[in-house]
Protein backbone atom coordinates (compact mmCIF):
# COMPACT_ATOMS: atom_id res chain seq x y z
CA UNK A 1 0.00 0.00 0.00
CA UNK A 2 2.85 2.18 0.77
CA UNK A 3 4.73 3.50 -2.53
CA UNK A 4 8.39 2.54 -2.34
CA UNK A 5 9.72 5.44 -1.54
CA UNK A 6 7.65 5.75 1.44
CA UNK A 7 8.28 2.04 2.16
CA UNK A 8 12.19 2.97 2.90
CA UNK A 9 11.09 6.25 4.77
CA UNK A 10 9.53 3.57 6.97
CA UNK A 11 12.60 1.32 7.19
CA UNK A 12 14.87 4.13 8.19
CA UNK A 13 12.29 5.50 10.85
CA UNK A 14 12.63 2.11 12.21
CA UNK A 15 16.40 2.56 13.59
CA UNK A 16 14.94 5.85 15.58
CA UNK A 17 13.18 4.06 17.75
CA UNK A 18 13.64 0.73 20.56
CA UNK A 19 10.17 -0.35 19.53
CA UNK A 20 7.86 -0.48 16.25
CA UNK A 21 4.94 0.82 17.94
CA UNK A 22 7.05 3.93 18.58
CA UNK A 23 6.55 4.12 14.62
CA UNK A 24 2.57 4.17 14.79
CA UNK A 25 2.53 8.17 14.75
CA UNK A 26 5.32 8.82 11.89
CA UNK A 27 3.71 6.39 9.78
CA UNK A 28 0.21 7.86 9.96
CA UNK A 29 1.77 11.09 8.89
CA UNK A 30 3.00 9.29 5.93
CA UNK A 31 0.13 7.48 5.13
CA UNK A 32 -2.13 10.59 5.27
CA UNK A 33 0.71 11.83 3.27
CA UNK A 34 0.29 9.83 0.61
CA UNK A 35 -3.52 8.95 0.52
CA UNK A 36 -5.01 12.21 1.85
CA UNK A 37 -7.27 10.71 4.90
CA UNK A 38 -5.98 7.38 6.73
CA UNK A 39 -8.92 4.61 5.84
CA UNK A 40 -9.61 1.29 8.49
CA UNK A 41 -7.45 -0.45 5.36
CA UNK A 42 -4.83 1.85 6.05
CA UNK A 43 -5.24 1.81 9.82
CA UNK A 44 -5.08 -2.67 8.91
CA UNK A 45 -2.36 -2.44 6.57
CA UNK A 46 -0.04 0.13 9.37
CA UNK A 47 -1.42 -2.79 12.16
CA UNK A 48 0.37 -5.24 10.16
CA UNK A 49 3.69 -3.25 9.08
CA UNK A 50 4.21 -2.29 12.56
CA UNK A 51 3.17 -5.70 14.43
CA UNK A 52 0.42 -3.48 16.12
CA UNK A 53 -3.30 -4.47 16.86
CA UNK A 54 -5.77 -2.40 14.69
CA UNK A 55 -7.54 -1.20 17.85
CA UNK A 56 -4.54 0.23 19.00
CA UNK A 57 -4.54 2.29 15.51
CA UNK A 58 -7.33 2.99 15.46
CA UNK A 59 -7.61 4.30 18.79
CA UNK A 60 -4.50 6.38 18.09
CA UNK A 61 -6.22 7.56 14.95
CA UNK A 62 -9.26 8.99 16.61
CA UNK A 63 -7.21 10.53 19.26
CA UNK A 64 -5.63 13.03 17.56
CA UNK A 65 -7.12 15.92 15.63
CA UNK A 66 -5.17 16.44 12.92
CA UNK A 67 -5.37 12.44 11.85
CA UNK A 68 -8.06 12.33 8.92
CA UNK A 69 -10.51 9.39 9.29
CA UNK A 70 -12.45 10.42 5.90
CA UNK A 71 -11.56 12.28 2.74
CA UNK A 72 -11.19 15.96 3.50
CA UNK A 73 -11.63 18.59 0.70
CA UNK A 74 -9.05 19.96 -1.85
CA UNK A 75 -8.74 22.69 0.19
CA UNK A 76 -8.59 22.38 4.04
CA UNK A 77 -9.12 25.13 5.39
CA UNK A 78 -8.41 25.61 9.05
CA UNK A 79 -9.58 29.17 10.90
CA UNK A 80 -8.21 29.70 14.37
CA UNK A 81 -10.52 31.26 16.74
CA UNK A 82 -8.99 30.76 19.73
CA UNK A 83 -8.51 34.30 22.22
CA UNK A 84 -5.87 35.66 20.47
CA UNK A 85 -7.20 35.85 17.05
CA UNK A 86 -11.09 35.95 18.41
CA UNK A 87 -10.24 39.60 19.70
CA UNK A 88 -8.72 40.42 16.36
CA UNK A 89 -12.14 39.04 14.73
CA UNK A 90 -11.79 35.40 13.73
CA UNK A 91 -15.46 35.53 14.27
CA UNK A 92 -15.85 37.26 11.12
CA UNK A 93 -13.07 35.63 9.29
CA UNK A 94 -15.50 32.62 9.49
CA UNK A 95 -18.45 34.06 9.03
CA UNK A 96 -17.12 35.06 5.98
CA UNK A 97 -16.06 31.91 4.57
CA UNK A 98 -18.96 30.32 5.57
CA UNK A 99 -20.86 32.18 3.31
CA UNK A 100 -18.09 32.60 0.51
CA UNK A 101 -18.06 28.96 0.23
CA UNK A 102 -21.39 27.79 0.86
CA UNK A 103 -20.21 25.16 4.03
CA UNK A 104 -20.34 25.28 7.58
CA UNK A 105 -17.76 25.11 9.81
CA UNK A 106 -16.82 21.45 9.94
CA UNK A 107 -18.25 20.27 6.71
CA UNK A 108 -16.81 19.61 3.03
CA UNK A 109 -17.89 21.38 -0.22
CA UNK A 110 -20.10 18.78 -1.86
CA UNK A 111 -17.70 19.47 -5.07
CA UNK A 112 -14.80 17.94 -2.76
CA UNK A 113 -13.33 21.32 -3.15
CA UNK A 114 -12.98 22.94 0.31
CA UNK A 115 -13.13 21.56 3.56
CA UNK A 116 -13.62 24.17 6.33
CA UNK A 117 -12.74 23.74 10.13
CA UNK A 118 -12.54 26.18 13.16
CA UNK A 119 -9.34 24.97 14.82
CA UNK A 120 -7.60 25.39 18.31
CA UNK A 121 -4.63 27.98 19.03
CA UNK A 122 -2.43 27.57 16.30
CA UNK A 123 0.43 29.51 17.53
CA UNK A 124 -0.47 32.48 15.39
CA UNK A 125 -1.19 34.87 17.84
CA UNK A 126 0.76 37.48 17.05
CA UNK A 127 -0.25 37.47 13.73
CA UNK A 128 -3.60 37.03 14.63
CA UNK A 129 -6.44 36.59 13.27
CA UNK A 130 -5.24 33.61 11.01
CA UNK A 131 -5.71 30.30 8.53
CA UNK A 132 -4.26 27.47 8.04
CA UNK A 133 -4.28 25.37 4.86
CA UNK A 134 -2.17 22.20 4.88
CA UNK A 135 1.20 23.49 6.14
CA UNK A 136 0.88 26.68 5.39
CA UNK A 137 -0.18 29.59 7.57
CA UNK A 138 -1.89 32.71 6.69
CA UNK A 139 -1.67 35.25 8.94
CA UNK A 140 -3.06 39.06 9.63
CA UNK A 141 -5.87 38.57 7.66
CA UNK A 142 -8.25 41.49 6.53
CA UNK A 143 -11.60 39.83 4.92
CA UNK A 144 -10.19 41.31 1.80
CA UNK A 145 -7.35 39.31 1.93
CA UNK A 146 -8.99 36.02 2.47
CA UNK A 147 -11.17 37.11 -0.51
CA UNK A 148 -7.93 37.08 -2.64
CA UNK A 149 -7.02 33.62 -1.15
CA UNK A 150 -9.73 31.97 -2.12
CA UNK A 151 -9.29 33.45 -5.31
CA UNK A 152 -6.21 32.41 -5.98
CA UNK A 153 -7.25 28.84 -5.11
CA UNK A 154 -9.85 28.41 -7.03
CA UNK B 1 5.03 39.95 13.31
CA UNK B 2 7.61 42.09 14.98
CA UNK B 3 10.34 40.18 16.26
CA UNK B 4 12.55 43.12 17.22
CA UNK B 5 10.79 46.16 17.83
CA UNK B 6 12.63 49.15 16.68
CA UNK B 7 13.27 51.36 19.45
CA UNK B 8 14.31 48.24 21.55
CA UNK B 9 17.61 50.59 22.78
CA UNK B 10 14.96 53.09 24.64
CA UNK B 11 13.60 49.99 26.17
CA UNK B 12 16.39 47.90 27.65
CA UNK B 13 20.40 47.48 27.12
CA UNK B 14 19.70 44.11 26.29
CA UNK B 15 20.73 42.55 23.16
CA UNK B 16 18.82 39.61 22.22
CA UNK B 17 20.96 36.29 22.18
CA UNK B 18 18.39 33.50 21.63
CA UNK B 19 16.58 35.75 18.73
CA UNK B 20 19.20 37.96 17.88
CA UNK B 21 19.10 40.28 14.81
CA UNK B 22 21.25 38.53 12.73
CA UNK B 23 20.31 37.75 9.02
CA UNK B 24 20.53 33.90 7.79
CA UNK B 25 21.60 32.57 11.62
CA UNK B 26 19.07 29.66 10.35
CA UNK B 27 22.02 28.04 8.17
CA UNK B 28 25.06 26.36 9.84
CA UNK B 29 27.55 27.95 8.22
CA UNK B 30 26.32 31.81 9.77
CA UNK B 31 25.40 29.90 13.18
CA UNK B 32 29.28 28.59 13.10
CA UNK B 33 30.75 32.08 11.82
CA UNK B 34 28.77 33.76 14.92
CA UNK B 35 30.14 31.84 17.34
CA UNK B 36 27.76 28.52 17.16
CA UNK B 37 28.33 25.22 18.72
CA UNK B 38 31.39 26.78 20.71
CA UNK B 39 29.49 26.18 23.95
CA UNK B 40 29.26 22.55 22.43
CA UNK B 41 33.00 22.33 22.55
CA UNK B 42 33.29 23.66 25.63
CA UNK B 43 31.07 21.29 27.25
CA UNK B 44 32.70 18.41 25.51
CA UNK B 45 36.05 19.26 27.38
CA UNK B 46 33.99 19.41 30.68
CA UNK B 47 33.08 16.53 33.12
CA UNK B 48 29.22 15.60 32.44
CA UNK B 49 28.78 16.54 36.12
CA UNK B 50 30.48 19.94 35.71
CA UNK B 51 28.22 21.00 33.17
CA UNK B 52 24.84 20.10 35.29
CA UNK B 53 26.64 21.89 38.04
CA UNK B 54 26.76 25.07 35.82
CA UNK B 55 23.30 24.80 35.11
CA UNK B 56 22.14 24.21 38.48
CA UNK B 57 24.32 27.45 39.66
CA UNK B 58 22.84 29.25 36.56
CA UNK B 59 19.00 29.28 38.41
CA UNK B 60 18.06 28.67 34.88
CA UNK B 61 14.13 27.55 35.20
CA UNK B 62 12.05 25.79 32.89
CA UNK B 63 10.58 27.81 30.04
CA UNK B 64 6.98 25.73 29.43
CA UNK B 65 5.08 27.21 32.78
CA UNK B 66 5.87 25.27 35.39
CA UNK B 67 9.19 27.41 36.14
CA UNK B 68 10.91 24.68 37.50
CA UNK B 69 14.75 24.58 38.14
CA UNK B 70 16.17 22.78 35.23
CA UNK B 71 19.75 21.98 36.75
CA UNK B 72 18.12 20.24 39.35
CA UNK B 73 15.84 18.26 37.24
CA UNK B 74 18.90 17.12 35.05
CA UNK B 75 20.50 15.69 38.63
CA UNK B 76 17.51 13.58 38.92
CA UNK B 77 18.43 11.33 36.08
CA UNK B 78 20.65 7.91 37.41
CA UNK B 79 23.86 7.77 36.73
CA UNK B 80 24.47 4.24 36.48
CA UNK B 81 21.50 2.66 36.06
CA UNK B 82 22.58 0.64 33.16
CA UNK B 83 19.54 1.24 31.49
CA UNK B 84 19.27 3.71 28.17
CA UNK B 85 18.06 7.26 29.35
CA UNK B 86 16.19 9.60 26.97
CA UNK B 87 15.64 13.33 26.21
CA UNK B 88 12.79 14.90 24.67
CA UNK B 89 12.61 18.45 24.08
CA UNK B 90 9.31 19.63 24.21
CA UNK B 91 7.94 21.75 20.94
CA UNK B 92 4.65 20.92 21.36
CA UNK B 93 3.34 24.96 21.79
CA UNK B 94 -0.07 24.76 22.28
CA UNK B 95 -0.91 26.55 25.24
CA UNK B 96 -3.10 29.84 23.51
CA UNK B 97 -1.33 33.08 23.66
CA UNK B 98 2.44 31.18 23.23
CA UNK B 99 4.02 31.46 19.99
CA UNK B 100 8.11 31.48 20.92
CA UNK B 101 9.36 28.24 20.04
CA UNK B 102 8.33 28.49 16.64
CA UNK B 103 10.61 31.67 16.39
CA UNK B 104 13.42 29.54 17.57
CA UNK B 105 12.75 26.77 14.72
CA UNK B 106 12.46 29.52 12.54
CA UNK B 107 15.77 31.91 13.15
CA UNK B 108 17.80 30.16 15.61
CA UNK B 109 17.10 26.44 15.00
CA UNK B 110 20.74 25.47 15.67
CA UNK B 111 21.01 26.97 19.04
CA UNK B 112 17.86 24.40 20.12
CA UNK B 113 20.52 22.03 18.73
CA UNK B 114 22.99 22.86 20.29
CA UNK B 115 21.30 22.92 23.66
CA UNK B 116 20.18 19.59 23.00
CA UNK B 117 23.83 18.19 22.40
CA UNK B 118 25.30 19.90 25.73
CA UNK B 119 22.20 18.36 27.57
CA UNK B 120 22.51 14.57 26.30
CA UNK B 121 26.43 15.36 27.38
CA UNK B 122 25.60 16.47 30.61
CA UNK B 123 22.58 13.40 31.21
CA UNK B 124 24.83 10.65 29.60
CA UNK B 125 22.11 10.36 27.20
CA UNK B 126 22.16 8.91 23.51
CA UNK B 127 18.84 9.75 22.16
CA UNK B 128 16.76 12.81 21.87
CA UNK B 129 13.67 13.47 20.50
CA UNK B 130 12.39 16.65 19.77
CA UNK B 131 8.08 16.74 20.09
CA UNK B 132 6.71 19.49 17.77
CA UNK B 133 3.34 19.91 17.56
CA UNK B 134 1.87 18.62 14.26
CA UNK B 135 0.56 21.85 12.69
CA UNK B 136 4.03 23.50 12.52
CA UNK B 137 4.74 21.61 9.53
CA UNK B 138 6.67 24.54 7.97
CA UNK B 139 8.93 24.50 11.05
CA UNK B 140 9.01 21.10 11.73
CA UNK B 141 10.75 21.01 7.84
CA UNK B 142 13.41 24.00 9.11
CA UNK B 143 14.46 22.34 11.90
CA UNK B 144 14.82 19.04 10.42
CA UNK B 145 17.04 20.88 8.22
CA UNK B 146 18.90 22.39 10.44
CA UNK B 147 19.37 18.28 12.54
CA UNK B 148 20.41 17.23 8.92
CA UNK B 149 22.79 19.89 8.01
CA UNK B 150 24.47 19.77 11.56
CA UNK B 151 24.49 15.68 11.38
CA UNK B 152 26.94 16.32 8.00
CA UNK B 153 29.32 18.45 9.75
CA UNK B 154 29.63 15.60 12.50
CA UNK B 155 27.88 17.78 14.78
CA UNK B 156 24.87 14.89 15.65
CA UNK B 157 25.54 11.17 15.71
CA UNK B 158 28.69 9.04 16.03
CA UNK B 159 31.84 10.30 18.34
CA UNK B 160 31.02 14.21 17.86
CA UNK B 161 33.68 16.32 17.31
CA UNK B 162 36.47 13.35 17.51
CA UNK B 163 35.34 12.72 20.58
CA UNK B 164 33.50 9.44 22.60
CA UNK B 165 30.53 11.07 23.14
CA UNK B 166 27.71 9.84 20.40
CA UNK B 167 24.18 10.96 20.31
CA UNK B 168 21.14 10.94 17.75
CA UNK B 169 18.13 13.92 17.25
CA UNK B 170 14.92 12.68 16.42
CA UNK B 171 12.56 15.00 15.24
CA UNK B 172 8.98 13.61 16.47
CA UNK B 173 5.92 15.26 14.73
CA UNK B 174 2.42 15.43 17.54
CA UNK B 175 -0.91 15.44 15.39
CA UNK B 176 -3.49 17.85 17.14
CA UNK B 177 -3.92 17.14 20.66
CA UNK B 178 -2.92 20.22 23.35
CA UNK B 179 -2.30 17.85 26.13
CA UNK B 180 0.57 16.27 24.44
CA UNK B 181 2.27 19.09 25.41
CA UNK B 182 1.79 17.56 29.08
CA UNK B 183 5.52 15.73 29.86
CA UNK B 184 4.00 12.09 30.19
CA UNK B 185 1.65 12.23 27.41
CA UNK B 186 4.52 13.28 25.54
CA UNK B 187 6.10 10.14 26.10
CA UNK B 188 2.83 8.25 25.60
CA UNK B 189 2.41 10.46 22.37
CA UNK B 190 6.12 9.25 21.12
CA UNK B 191 5.56 5.37 21.96
CA UNK B 192 2.54 5.38 19.71
CA UNK B 193 0.04 5.32 22.36
CA UNK B 194 -3.01 7.92 22.78
CA UNK B 195 -1.51 10.95 24.50
CA UNK B 196 -2.67 9.74 28.14
CA UNK B 197 -0.79 11.34 30.96
CA UNK B 198 0.73 9.35 33.63
CA UNK B 199 0.50 9.32 37.36
CA UNK B 200 3.69 10.03 38.82
CA UNK B 201 5.38 8.84 40.76
CA UNK B 202 7.00 7.23 39.52
CA UNK B 203 8.74 10.60 37.70
CA UNK B 204 10.25 10.65 34.02
CA UNK B 205 13.35 10.61 35.46
CA UNK B 206 13.22 6.83 36.64
CA UNK B 207 10.27 6.02 34.77
CA UNK B 208 10.14 7.61 31.46
CA UNK B 209 10.11 7.16 27.84
CA UNK B 210 10.17 3.25 27.26
CA UNK B 211 10.28 2.93 31.11
CA UNK B 212 13.69 4.07 31.07
CA UNK B 213 15.61 7.06 33.04
CA UNK B 214 14.36 10.42 30.95
CA UNK B 215 14.15 14.13 31.31
CA UNK B 216 11.67 16.57 29.37
CA UNK B 217 12.61 20.04 28.58
CA UNK B 218 10.87 22.73 27.29
CA UNK B 219 12.64 24.27 23.71
CA UNK B 220 13.09 27.55 25.07
CA UNK B 221 14.84 26.14 27.76
CA UNK B 222 17.39 23.98 26.13
CA UNK B 223 17.92 26.78 23.70
CA UNK B 224 19.33 28.71 27.12
CA UNK B 225 22.12 26.21 27.69
CA UNK B 226 24.87 27.03 25.23
CA UNK B 227 25.08 30.59 26.68
CA UNK B 228 25.38 29.24 29.93
CA UNK B 229 28.07 27.42 28.97
CA UNK B 230 29.90 29.24 26.68
CA UNK B 231 29.87 32.53 29.41
CA UNK B 232 29.33 30.65 32.73
CA UNK B 233 26.96 30.34 35.18
CA UNK B 234 27.86 34.05 36.80
CA UNK B 235 26.97 35.98 33.78
CA UNK B 236 23.79 33.99 33.06
CA UNK B 237 22.60 34.58 37.05
CA UNK B 238 22.64 38.41 36.95
CA UNK B 239 20.37 38.79 33.86
CA UNK B 240 16.82 39.76 34.91
CA UNK B 241 15.34 38.60 38.23
CA UNK B 242 17.86 36.72 40.46
CA UNK B 243 15.33 34.19 41.60
CA UNK B 244 13.85 33.66 37.61
CA UNK B 245 17.00 34.88 35.85
CA UNK B 246 17.85 34.88 31.98
CA UNK B 247 16.16 35.84 28.84
CA UNK B 248 12.75 35.20 28.03
CA UNK B 249 10.73 35.13 25.38
CA UNK B 250 7.63 37.23 26.17
CA UNK B 251 4.86 37.02 23.73
CA UNK B 252 2.33 39.68 23.67
CA UNK B 253 -0.98 39.27 21.72
CA UNK B 254 -4.98 40.66 21.59
CA UNK B 255 -5.59 43.96 22.07
CA UNK B 256 -2.27 46.27 21.46
CA UNK B 257 -0.65 47.86 18.39
CA UNK B 258 2.48 45.75 17.87
CA UNK B 259 1.89 42.14 18.95
CA UNK B 260 4.92 40.08 18.83
CA UNK B 261 7.46 37.84 20.47
CA UNK B 262 9.98 40.13 22.47
CA UNK B 263 13.20 38.95 23.84
CA UNK B 264 14.64 40.70 27.27
CA UNK B 265 15.68 40.05 30.97
CA UNK B 266 13.39 38.49 33.27
CA UNK B 267 11.54 40.91 35.45
CA UNK B 268 10.16 43.69 32.75
CA UNK B 269 7.54 45.85 34.23
CA UNK B 270 4.22 44.25 32.22
CA UNK B 271 2.80 47.98 31.69
CA UNK B 272 6.03 48.79 30.00
CA UNK B 273 5.70 45.72 27.85
CA UNK B 274 2.25 46.12 26.84
CA UNK B 275 2.45 50.13 26.17
CA UNK B 276 6.51 50.34 24.91
CA UNK B 277 7.13 46.94 23.69
CA UNK B 278 4.04 45.93 22.16
CA UNK B 279 3.29 49.46 21.20
CA UNK B 280 0.50 50.01 23.19
CA UNK B 281 -3.54 49.68 22.88
CA UNK B 282 -5.37 50.82 19.50
CA UNK B 283 -7.80 53.64 19.99
CA UNK B 284 -6.48 54.39 23.36
CA UNK B 285 -8.49 52.45 24.67
CA UNK B 286 -8.08 51.15 28.15
CA UNK B 287 -7.12 47.23 29.57
CA UNK B 288 -9.93 45.61 31.19
CA UNK B 289 -8.03 42.69 31.47
CA UNK B 290 -4.76 40.78 30.70
CA UNK B 291 -3.43 36.97 31.18
CA UNK B 292 -0.23 36.89 31.49
CA UNK B 293 1.18 34.01 30.72
CA UNK B 294 -1.25 32.25 28.25
CA UNK B 295 -4.71 30.68 29.16
CA UNK B 296 -4.04 28.92 31.65
CA UNK B 297 -2.81 31.45 33.82
CA UNK B 298 -4.88 33.33 36.12
CA UNK B 299 -6.50 36.53 34.43
CA UNK B 300 -5.41 39.68 36.23
CA UNK B 301 -7.71 43.54 36.13
CA UNK B 302 -6.39 45.87 34.25
CA UNK B 303 -5.97 48.10 37.26
CA UNK B 304 -4.03 45.42 39.05
CA UNK B 305 -1.05 45.78 36.80
CA UNK B 306 1.18 48.25 38.69
CA UNK B 307 3.96 47.07 39.53
CA UNK B 308 3.98 43.51 38.00
CA UNK B 309 6.61 42.24 36.47
CA UNK B 310 7.55 39.26 34.04
CA UNK B 311 8.76 36.47 36.51
CA UNK B 312 7.92 33.78 38.54
CA UNK B 313 7.87 35.37 42.23
CA UNK B 314 6.06 39.02 40.73
CA UNK B 315 3.24 37.29 39.40
CA UNK B 316 2.81 34.68 41.78
CA UNK B 317 2.49 37.52 44.27
CA UNK B 318 -0.34 38.87 41.66
CA UNK B 319 -1.89 35.98 41.86
CA UNK B 320 -1.11 34.19 38.68
CA UNK B 321 2.04 33.12 37.02
CA UNK B 322 4.24 33.67 34.13
CA UNK B 323 3.31 30.01 32.52
CA UNK B 324 4.75 30.41 28.80
CA UNK B 325 5.04 34.38 28.94
CA UNK B 326 2.42 34.54 26.34
CA UNK B 327 0.35 37.79 27.31
CA UNK B 328 -3.05 38.39 26.41
CA UNK B 329 -4.08 41.78 26.29
CA UNK B 330 -7.67 42.76 26.45
CA UNK B 331 -8.59 46.15 26.16
CA UNK B 332 -12.20 47.86 27.96
CA UNK B 333 -14.40 47.42 25.15
CA UNK B 334 -14.17 43.07 25.67
CA UNK B 335 -16.87 41.32 26.32
CA UNK B 336 -14.94 38.90 29.07
CA UNK B 337 -17.92 36.54 29.24
CA UNK B 338 -17.24 35.59 25.64
CA UNK B 339 -13.02 35.31 26.37
CA UNK B 340 -14.15 32.68 29.26
CA UNK B 341 -16.54 30.95 27.29
CA UNK B 342 -13.91 30.47 24.25
CA UNK B 343 -11.16 29.22 27.03
CA UNK B 344 -13.81 26.84 28.23
CA UNK B 345 -14.26 25.66 25.09
CA UNK B 346 -10.55 25.48 24.81
CA UNK B 347 -10.18 22.75 27.93
CA UNK B 348 -13.62 20.93 27.08
CA UNK B 349 -12.01 20.18 23.54
CA UNK B 350 -8.52 19.19 24.46
CA UNK B 351 -9.46 17.15 27.47
CA UNK B 352 -8.20 13.54 27.04
CA UNK B 353 -11.06 12.10 28.62
CA UNK B 354 -8.75 9.97 30.80
CA UNK B 355 -10.08 11.53 34.61
CA UNK B 356 -13.53 12.42 35.60
CA UNK B 357 -13.76 15.73 37.43
CA UNK B 358 -11.77 17.02 34.00
CA UNK B 359 -13.56 15.31 31.19
CA UNK B 360 -16.86 16.16 32.65
CA UNK B 361 -16.34 19.00 35.00
CA UNK B 362 -14.87 21.21 31.42
CA UNK B 363 -18.06 20.29 30.04
CA UNK B 364 -20.27 21.12 32.14
CA UNK B 365 -18.11 24.55 32.73
CA UNK B 366 -18.66 25.29 28.81
CA UNK B 367 -22.12 24.44 28.87
CA UNK B 368 -22.89 26.76 31.72
CA UNK B 369 -20.64 29.91 30.68
CA UNK B 370 -22.89 29.40 26.72
CA UNK B 371 -25.71 29.69 29.42
CA UNK B 372 -24.46 33.43 30.40
CA UNK B 373 -23.01 33.88 26.71
CA UNK B 374 -26.74 33.09 25.14
CA UNK B 375 -28.25 35.24 28.62
CA UNK B 376 -29.60 32.04 29.70
CA UNK B 377 -28.06 31.98 33.35
CA UNK B 378 -29.31 32.79 36.79
CA UNK B 379 -27.32 34.35 39.20
CA UNK B 380 -26.68 31.20 41.17
CA UNK B 381 -24.95 29.84 38.15
CA UNK B 382 -22.18 31.75 39.21
CA UNK B 383 -21.29 29.96 42.50
CA UNK B 384 -22.16 26.47 40.31
CA UNK B 385 -19.46 26.95 38.14
CA UNK B 386 -17.06 28.16 40.76
CA UNK B 387 -17.85 24.98 42.20
CA UNK B 388 -17.35 22.58 39.61
CA UNK B 389 -14.24 24.50 38.72
CA UNK B 390 -12.98 23.72 42.23
CA UNK B 391 -14.06 20.27 42.05
CA UNK B 392 -11.63 19.73 39.29
CA UNK B 393 -8.52 21.57 40.70
CA UNK B 394 -6.41 19.44 42.18
CA UNK B 395 -8.66 16.07 41.13
CA UNK B 396 -6.95 15.23 38.30
CA UNK B 397 -3.81 13.15 37.16
CA UNK B 398 -2.27 16.18 35.59
CA UNK B 399 -2.35 20.17 35.59
CA UNK B 400 -4.53 20.15 32.28
CA UNK B 401 -7.53 20.05 35.24
CA UNK B 402 -5.85 22.89 36.66
CA UNK B 403 -5.50 24.66 34.00
CA UNK B 404 -9.12 24.60 32.78
CA UNK B 405 -10.45 25.88 36.41
CA UNK B 406 -7.87 28.58 36.85
CA UNK B 407 -9.17 31.01 34.45
CA UNK B 408 -12.76 30.29 35.28
CA UNK B 409 -11.70 30.50 38.98
CA UNK B 410 -9.85 33.66 38.34
CA UNK B 411 -12.28 35.49 36.29
CA UNK B 412 -15.26 35.03 38.74
CA UNK B 413 -13.02 35.94 41.61
CA UNK B 414 -11.69 38.88 39.66
CA UNK B 415 -14.48 39.65 37.54
CA UNK B 416 -18.30 38.34 39.20
CA UNK B 417 -19.31 42.00 38.46
CA UNK B 418 -19.21 40.73 34.78
CA UNK B 419 -21.06 37.95 35.66
CA UNK B 420 -23.62 39.67 37.82
CA UNK B 421 -24.25 42.69 34.70
CA UNK B 422 -24.86 39.70 32.22
CA UNK B 423 -27.29 38.28 34.18
CA UNK B 424 -29.49 41.59 34.77
CA UNK B 425 -28.98 42.75 31.37
CA UNK B 426 -30.18 38.81 30.30
CA UNK B 427 -33.46 39.41 32.67
CA UNK B 428 -34.14 42.71 31.17
CA UNK B 429 -34.01 41.27 27.78
CA UNK B 430 -36.66 38.43 29.18
CA UNK B 431 -39.04 41.09 30.30
CA UNK B 432 -38.77 43.01 26.60
CA UNK B 433 -39.43 39.59 24.82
Amino acid sequence: MLSEANQRRVEELRKRYPTSQALVLPVLWIVQEQEGYISEDSMKYIGTLLNVPFGHILGVVTFYTMLQKKAVGKHHIEVCTNISCMLRGSGKILEHLEKRLGVNAGETSPDQRWTLSEAECMGSCGTAPMIAIGDEYYENLTLEKVDKLIDSLR
Amino acid sequence: MNLRPVDTEKLTTWTPIILPDVRGLHKIDYYIANGGYKGLRKALEMKPEDVIDEVKKSNLRGRGGACFPTGLKWSFMPKNSGRPKYLCVNGDESEPGTFKDRQIFEFNPHLLVEGTLIACYAMGIMSAYIYIRGEYGKWIHMLQKAVDDAYAQGLIGEKILGTDFSTHITIHRGAGAYICGEESSLMNSIEGERGYPRVRPPFPAQVGLWGCPTTINNVETISNIPFIINHGWEWYSKIGTPKHPGPILVGVSGHVNNPGVFEMPTGEPLLEIIYKWAGGIPGNHGIKAVIPGGSSTMILRGDQLEGVRMDADSLKAAGSSVGTAGIIVMDSTTDLIQVITRIARFYYHESCGQCTPCREGTGWMFKILRRFEQHRASIEDIDLLMDIANNIEGNTICALGDAAAWPVQSMIRRFRDEFEKRVEVSQKKALVV
